[in-house]
């Protein structure tokens, strides 16, 4: 197709190609914004001057942070909830999306168990009621409160349910016909086919867990037990306040290190800028699937 | 045999399904029993069962309350902005990004703008919380340009533009995708056909484009009218301070404060369960809706 640009185009396209990398960089720029902090002297990142550009390149802020062991014992327990919770959530909602996936006919209590499901879906309790049942379960300052409290993620499991059921049904069949029970079918078959399902339910399901600070505030008791993002949430995350005077708020920001809090949080985005690339490729298979039609 | 087979079969499903079901019961269903509270004056050492019955008294405290209106009003203020302007700006971008001709440069603002809806509210906002404060990016620029520094974030009036401003920024990446999705799905022998007819691009958009996508504009907007109570609890508990609580403080926020600070229980209760009342009732209407108008099932 050839077109002849008019003037009017040809601008049209300019500032349009302008303003998508105004966009794009915009968000970018809070990540290169956190870096600079980081790198750059204690004098300049207080004082506001650091804008584009590290100023007084210095590296002391990820060495403080290397003696900092709450901060690490906080990225451990990050580390682990997001491993454990992740595996966890991705078995138990494969052993469920494969009933569910079923026709009535063949597993006669499918719509009842689907609609108790997505009635836990659109109601629930409240903060209050679930935080007294957690507390009633003794899951307070547990990692296994951080990695079970959330609850099934009914939307992944939807999403997992869907993409089963658009398998051929041949597959199985042919299972079936050579014997094979439920548990060979699903771990035999159905799961080796379902890599791209799997794939995005693994790194919702990580991101949700690493960056959840919720749970990690309100089901423990003290910093020791803080996953990452609570603690960067109580630690740095400083509130300002107007009714100070100018004096005040200048000793104030002298006072932090905002140089060593943005060390922490670019650190705490390593994890999933690490992961990006794959989780970017994945996600939007995963929006299109949790939208299939029968 | 076929019969047993699939008795046999429906008891091993039980089996598979079992662990997630009771994790399900044991996380949403259990924690229902709590709403009992809402009716109760509920004492931690009395428990569910021994805590005095109240009836109505914290459904009617609770509207007698001088915050609770203007929480209200926050709540649904910034999630009605929320709602439209997620519907809109996506839509604007990727309705821009199609127009795009240079192939590879469109595919590097794709990924980098979906990047923010993948990082925390507690990371962004404390990254916000520096462009904006007293020595922020915003601040230094304007010194530059003359202008006394301002602690934006505790400045009521604005407080509501920011949040949902900067939400906008966050999410609209993320939220183009649905739209960029159905952009493709478009025949392009129409837009050819339209161009040998002579419509600029402007007419193209509006007669091919924007006809092509109405089906998702609609499903997006119909699946947002659930989240009318939800003004985004994880980035205003991160953004917001007791200055800006006339403007900015929500029913989530409120809750949290009133319950597992106060220790103010059957409150905070009763206020949560108002919240999942109406936004039960708005998603059961929302898919009904969208199941009749654009056909969409979600399972």
């Amino acid at each position: 197709m050839i077109q002849t640009k008019t003037l009017g185009a040809r601008v049209f396209d300019m500032f349009n190609v302008i303003f998508m990398g105004i966009l794009a960089f915009s968000c970018l720029y809070p990540l290169w914004y956190a870096l600079c902090l980081s790198i750059s002297n204690k004098a300049a990142a207080n004082s506001g001057l650091v804008t584009i550009f590290p100023i007084g390149f210095s590296l002391a802020s990820y060495q403080e942070i290397m003696g900092d062991m709450k901060f690490f014992n906080s990225f451990w327990i990050s580390i682990q909830r997001t491993v454990f919770g992740t595996i966890i959530t991705l078995l138990l909602i494969i052993m469920m999306a494969y009933p569910l996936a079923k026709k009535n006919t063949e597993y006669r209590i499918r719509n009842k168990l689907m609609w108790l499901v997505i009635f836990c879906m659109v109601f629930n309790g409240g903060t209050i009621p679930w935080y007294i049942t957690v507390k009633n379960y003794g899951l307070i300052d547990s990692i296994w409160g951080l990695v079970l409290a959330g609850s099934l993620p009914v939307f992944n499991l939807i999403l997992m349910m869907n993409f089963f059921r658009s398998l051929p049904k041949d597959l199985e069949e042919a299972a079936v016909v050579d014997g094979a029970g439920p548990w060979r079918i699903l771990f035999g078959i159905v799961v080796p086919c379902s890599v791209p399902v799997i794939a995005t339910i693994v790194l919702f399901t990580g991101v949700y867990h690493w960056n959840e600070f919720f749970q990690g505030l309100v089901l423990t008791t003290g910093e020791a037990h803080y996953p990452l993002q609570t603690y960067i949430k109580q630690m740095v995350v400083n509130i300002p306040m107007t009714n100070l005077t100018k004096d005040q708020l200048e000793n104030l920001s002298k006072l932090s290190n905002r140089s060593l809090d943005a060390a922490k949080i670019f650190i705490a985005m390593i994890p999933m800028l690490i992961v990006y690339p794959f989780l970017q490729r994945y996600f939007v298979n995963g929006i299109m699937l949790g939208a299939v039609k029968e | 045999m076929r019969k047993k087979q699939r008795i046999t079969a429906e008891f091993h499903y039980t089996l598979m399904i079992a662990p997630g079901l009771i994790w399900l019961i044991l996380f949403s269903l259990v924690p229902m029993v709590g709403i009992v509270m809402a009716f109760q004056d509920y004492t931690p050492g009395l428990g569910y069962w021994n805590s005095e019955w109240v009836g109505l008294e914290n459904f009617k405290y609770l509207f007698s309350m001088g915050d609770s209106r203007q929480v209200m009003i926050n709540t649904l203020v910034i999630a009605l902005a929320k709602m439209i302007l997620h519907l809109i700006f996506p839509l604007i971008f990727a309705l821009l990004l199609n127009e795009v001709r240079l192939v590879r440069y469109k595919k590097v603002i794709q990924t980098i703008v979906y990047l923010p809806h993948f990082l925390s509210w507690v990371i962004l906002a404390s990254i916000i919380l520096n462009i904006f404060g007293y020595t922020g990016v915003i601040n230094t620029i304007n010194g530059f340009i003359g202008k006394e520094p301002v602690v934006f974030m505790s400045d009521a009036a604005i407080f509501r533009q920011l949040i949902v401003g900067t939400d906008v920024w966050k999410e609209f990446g993320y939220n183009a995708v649905i739209f960029l999705a159905a952009l493709t799905g478009i025949n392009p022998n129409l837009y050819e056909a339209a161009a040998i007819d002579g419509a600029n691009r402007m007419q193209s958009v509006w007669h091919i484009t924007l006809p092509g996508i109405m089906g998702t504009i609609i499903l997006v907007g119909v699946l947002g009218l659930g989240n009318i109570l939800n003004a985004g609890f994880d980035q205003i508990f991160n953004m917001y301070n007791p200055m800006v609580y006339s403007t900015g403080d929500i029913l989530d926020t409120w809750v949290y404060r009133m319950g597992l600070l106060d220790l103010q229980f059957s409150l905070a209760t009763t206020a949560g369960l108002l919240k999942s009342v109406v936004s039960f009732v708005l998603i059961v209407i929302s898919y009904v809706t969208a199941y009749k108008v654009a056909d969409y099932r979600i399972f």
